[in-house]
């Protein structure tokens, strides 16, 4: 049986791996030049609790159990994840009331651990919290990861299976025969397949459409994110912090990153569906002012000056407010769609839950692989070694030593690494190592970068790019 | 992993570090190294290719990588200074003084007598502006810039505009305008310019690229490289004016808006400006704890780098010194004033010269510069045309000074 | 009539200059030296620049060495220098103060090296 992944983000990359443990053909198809690089690569990097879905959604199904998967699932394949456990912050008697809702909604959910804390206990615990309040709801198993490491670690493992990855590759059409798919026509080939999942993130209304699938309409909600130097703020909270939520969501956040910066945010603002706006991830003065006067309120300490990074993210948003995953109308076509906030806790839930739903609604019995490699090995960061092991691994490879991006520590023998694994453009690398993360932002290190990467692909420095085919960076030399 | 003792560590091979580096040798210390993290040493004047370096340390007026290159010889003059390069320090251990260092060649451990820190500053990045818009390929901080120009044969882009008018960002203007780069405007925030009048004249007015004043970048756009850049005027409050906004079509952006001490490695442990992230130090160089000593733009942001050095070379006397016989004297605060905005150093030791540094606070046309030592006057002197942009260095020879605490004012 | 705002750059001191001049006659008020009106006056008459740039180097540890007139010369004659030093090329070794090219445009200023870069041979 051949199936194909549309979308490469958190979801599609889990599906895959999760289909890669059988004996199917799986291939992955990215219009992006990078995995994890559309609503994957810009949101808040939690893993939620999972006391916010109301009962009766689809999200509700699959939140709590996608939190608890992702303990293996960062073990397994690499990634950072921290358990630092969240606080919705109740500031008016109102707000202690909805806490109160949320903590029987959470106990529906088989929420593990969750307490009410009165005012004491949580300014103890943190102590940058505004004094003004009055209760908590605190959720341990909440955590923080990263959320594009997870497509990039997931696609890693899934192709280590037999998965192949096609990158820069765009379903234009989707040809069904007698209500079955049959085979999926891209920019660059067609795949005759037996089966599809749609995970196509801001797109998988359209894709769906393509195949005359049951989808819901989707539209842009834009969450804008000011990420705070940890050089500076590393440490400030080491929870993540909630505002009482809203008929709105969630609310603006202020959460430690893995990385051990200050992430604030995101707002939300509803974007029309329109494809321009389906790809606009620019900032606003509006929503820098919003998250600045939300995040004060929260923790009134904060310091914006120490901003080194702004940016803006896109949530594919239903009416429904849902997921809409599963089978549809059409035999072999499976939706993964509608994947807005828990959609990246959700995301290994619903990988396993695809397999059922694949193996019952086409009749098939998936058969396990017997050589399945679950593990994936990440790229070793020297840095973190005890001093006597690093002096050994530089006695084995002397580029283990040689640091290329200073704020982040990050050794040429990463970035080698990185290239090894796929990476590209600037961003490959970034993402891959976290190099250029760190407070100077590739001011120091991004001409090393580049000059790596150029070497490592045998081009010149001025065709490195950004992220896409047209970002270049340089252009031309100074003389000739 | 090897351990090695060692009597001076400096870590900066920049012009600050050089000048430690030759100010302890000078002492007669057994042993100066250096470690620098990039491939050579000479810090960042090693992509300085404009002139205006040494008018005051070697009366002569050198480009960046001349006055690099004097240092250096002279620093070759010193047998007793090993000058090491791709070094990376990793940790420092304050209680047990010992600094992690990785290199190609693997682990080594310092155990030095005295340090010096000479790491210089970064450039404040596109996010710590925060300016809306999209983030497409095409945005440099100047230094970027400057270094993909002048030391990797590269060009940024076509079709410019700056933002900061600080003199590297003039200093910016007028070299891509030279290699055929169009410089359509230098933006800058406040209502003056930030760099040297000379540099206005001859990086600006000399090219006809127009100076906007009281205006900033209100938003960069472009998918994947930068197509347009939006500035507008700003109010009193530094608030944009809406209605006064102003459209460049252009394929790069040049940000020269600010330098920041790098000061993190220390900052668990040294004490460090809350505000400007400068290693706080006396008049000797030393640091809040006294076997360590910084100097250069680690500890303020500095106009020239013949102070740096100078600077350096203080630092590096009297790190030496402490390692020779634990010479640690009194100290003394010295005392922002009314109008003084950045003031260096913070304290004085007695026995050593106070070569003070300071910015006023707003442009002040006419002013007396005043320090006062207890009741004693070291210094009283009108000064003219003073800026916050241009640095304000007044040297008060140790013979004039007594004990306690000082205080520098401006007076209107 | 013509009159400029200038800062003298002939030493630290920086003395603000008013240059004027009238019916061919220049004037200069504000230095504190004759340095000053000599400044003032070249300022307005023939404005002279240092030009800092670089050359391209082959087979050299570095692909550019940064260069400067040896003095100033006619800001005029700046862009025309600029395409002799674009089509120029030299080979490593470079030594600080090496002359590249003597008696540049006639202006009695030399293009001289203002780095060292060491000679590579690839393999």
């Amino acid at each position: 049986m051949k199936i194909a992944v549309i979308g490469a983000g958190a979801v599609g990359s889990l599906i895959a791996r999760e289909l890669s443990r059988y004996d199917v053909e799986v291939i992955i198809i990215e219009k992006n030049t990078d995995v994890g690089m559309g609503v994957t690569k810009a949101n808040s990097a939690i893993v939620h609790a999972g006391y916010d879905d109301e009962p009766g959604t689809v999200r509700s199904k699959f939140c709590v159990p996608g939190n608890a998967l992702y303990t293996e699932l960062a073990k397994d394949l690499q990634f950072d994840l921290k358990r630092i456990g969240s606080l919705v912050l109740a500031f008016r008697d109102e707000e202690v009331r909805v806490l109160e809702e949320l903590y029987k909604r959470g106990e529906n959910n088989n929420v593990p651990g969750l307490e009410i804390w009165d005012r004491d206990k949580i300014l103890s615990y943190e102590p940058n919290i505004n004094p003004e309040v009055i209760a908590a709801l605190w959720a341990p198993t909440a955590g923080i990861t990263e959320p594009w490491m997870v497509a990039i670690a997931a696609v890693e493992n899934a192709m280590d299976n037999g998965a192949q990855l096609y990158l820069e590759t765009e379903v234009i059409e989707i040809v069904t025969i007698d209500g079955r798919v049959r085979k999926v026509v891209t920019n660059k080939g067609e795949f005759e397949v037996d089966a599809v999942v749609n995970a196509a993130g801001m797109y998988a209304d359209e894709i769906a459409k393509m195949a005359g699938a049951d989808y819901v309409p989707l539209h842009p909600r834009k969450g804008e994110y000011i990420l705070l130097d940890k050089q500076e703020f590393s440490g400030f909270v080491k929870s993540i912090l909630f505002p009482t939520p809203s008929l709105l969501g969630k609310g603006t956040l202020v959460t430690p990153t893995v990385d051990g910066g200050i992430l604030v945010g995101p707002t939300a603002v509803d974007m029309p569906p329109e494809r321009e706006f389906r790809e606009d991830t620019s900032t606003t003065f509006e929503g820098f002012e919003a998250l600045m006067s939300k995040a004060l309120k929260m923790t009134p300490l904060i310091d914006f000056r120490a901003s080194i990074k702004t940016f803006a993210g896109l949530r594919p948003e239903s009416p429904q407010k849902d997921f809409l995953v599963g089978k549809t109308n059409i035999f072999g076509f499976f939706n993964a769609m509608a994947m807005r906030s828990p959609g990246l806790t959700a995301a290994p839930a619903i990988a396993k839950f695809m397999i059922e739903e694949i193996q019952e609604s086409m009749g098939e019995t998936l058969r396990p692989k017997l050589d399945f490699k679950p593990v994936r090995e990440k790229i070793k960061k020297y840095a973190d070694l005890p001093p006597t092991i690093w002096d050994e691994e530089i006695k084995r490879d002397p580029l283990a030593g040689k640091m290329i991006c200073f704020c982040n520590k990050v050794t040429e023998r990463e970035i080698l690494e990185a290239i090894k694994k796929g990476a590209r453009t600037i961003d490959g690398v970034k993402f891959r190592t976290r190099a250029m993360f760190g407070s100077c932002q590739g001011g120091f290190c991004m001409h090393r970068i580049m000059k790596i990467l150029a070497r490592e692909l045998g081009v010149d420095m001025a065709d490195i790019k950004l992220r896409s085919d047209k970002s270049f960076i340089l252009m031309g030399q100074v003389r000739k | 992993m090897i351990e090695k003792n060692v009597d001076v560590l400096v870590i900066g091979a920049g012009a600050a570090g050089l000048g430690a580096a030759i100010g302890a040798a000078r002492e007669g210390v057994s042993e100066v190294v250096i470690v620098e993290r990039d491939e050579r040493s000479g810090g960042i004047l090693n992509q300085c290719i404009h002139n205006g370096f040494g008018l005051h340390y070697f009366r002569e007026e050198l480009s960046g990588p001349e006055y690099a290159e004097r240092v250096k010889k002279i620093v070759q003059q010193y047998p007793n200074i090993n000058v090491k390069v791709e070094q990376y320090v990793h940790q420092i251990d304050y209680r047990r003084k010992e600094v992690v260092v990785a290199s190609t060649e693997g682990i080594t451990v310092y155990k030095p007598k005295s340090l010096v820190v000479a790491t210089g500053a970064r450039e404040r990045p596109m996010g710590g502006i925060l300016v809306p818009g999209t983030r497409p390929a095409g945005v440099f901080t100047a230094g970027v810039a400057q270094r993909f120009v002048n030391l990797e044969n590269r060009l940024p882009g076509k079709r410019a505009i700056i933002v900061g008018s600080g003199d590297i960002g003039l200093i910016m203007a007028r070299r891509l305008t030279l290699e055929g780069v169009e410089v359509v405007a230098v933006v800058e925030r406040m209502p003056y310019p930030g760099g040297l009048e000379r540099n206005i004249r001859q990086c600006l007015k000399d090219f006809n690229i127009p100076l906007y004043l009281s205006h900033t970048v209100v938003g960069i756009y472009g998918k994947e490289r930068l197509e347009e850049v939006i500035i507008a005027q700003l109010d009193e409050s530094y608030k944009p004016i809406p209605g006064t906004e102003k459209k460049f079509k252009v394929d790069t952006l040049v940000l020269s808006v600010g330098l920041i001490p790098q000061s993190t490695l220390f900052k668990d442990f040294l004490k460090i400006d809350p505000w400007t992230k400068g290693i706080v130090t006396s008049s000797s160089g030393r640091s809040s704890l006294n076997w360590i000593f910084a100097a250069g733009n680690c500890t303020v942001i500095y106009d020239l780098v013949d102070w740096v050095t100078e600077e350096g070379s203080v630092a590096g006397k009297f790190a030496a010194m402490y390692v020779r016989n634990n010479w640690e004297p009194a100290k003394f605060f010295v005392e922002k004033g009314q109008n003084v905005g950045i003031l260096f150093p913070s304290w004085y030791e007695e026995g050593t010269n106070l070569n003070l540094y300071l910015r006023v606070k707003k442009p002040i046309a006419e002013g007396t510069i005043r320090i006062k030592q207890r009741n004693n006057l070291l210094y009283s002197k009108k000064h003219l045309n003073m800026l916050p942009s241009e640095m304000i260095s007044i040297k008060i020879p140790e013979s004039k000074i007594g004990s306690g605490d000082i205080i520098v004012e401006v007076l209107e | 009539m013509r009159v400029e705002e200038m800062v003298c750059i002939m030493c630290p001191l920086g003395c603000h200059l008013t240059v004027k001049e009238e019916n061919g006659e220049i004037f200069v008020a504000g230095n504190k030296c004759p340095r000053g009106i000599e400044y003032g006056r070249q300022e307005l008459t023939e404005p002279l620049r240092i030009l800092t740039s670089s050359v391209l180097v082959e087979r050299g540890d570095l692909p550019l060495v940064s260069v400067k007139t040896s003095k100033p010369v006619p800001r005029k004659l700046i862009m025309q220098i600029m395409e002799i030093l674009k089509s120029t090329k030299i080979e490593a070794p470079v030594k600080v103060g090496d002359v590249i090219i003597k008696n540049i445009l006639d202006t009695g200023a030399d293009i001289i090296a203002t780095r060292n870069v060491e000679r590579i041979d690839v393999a």
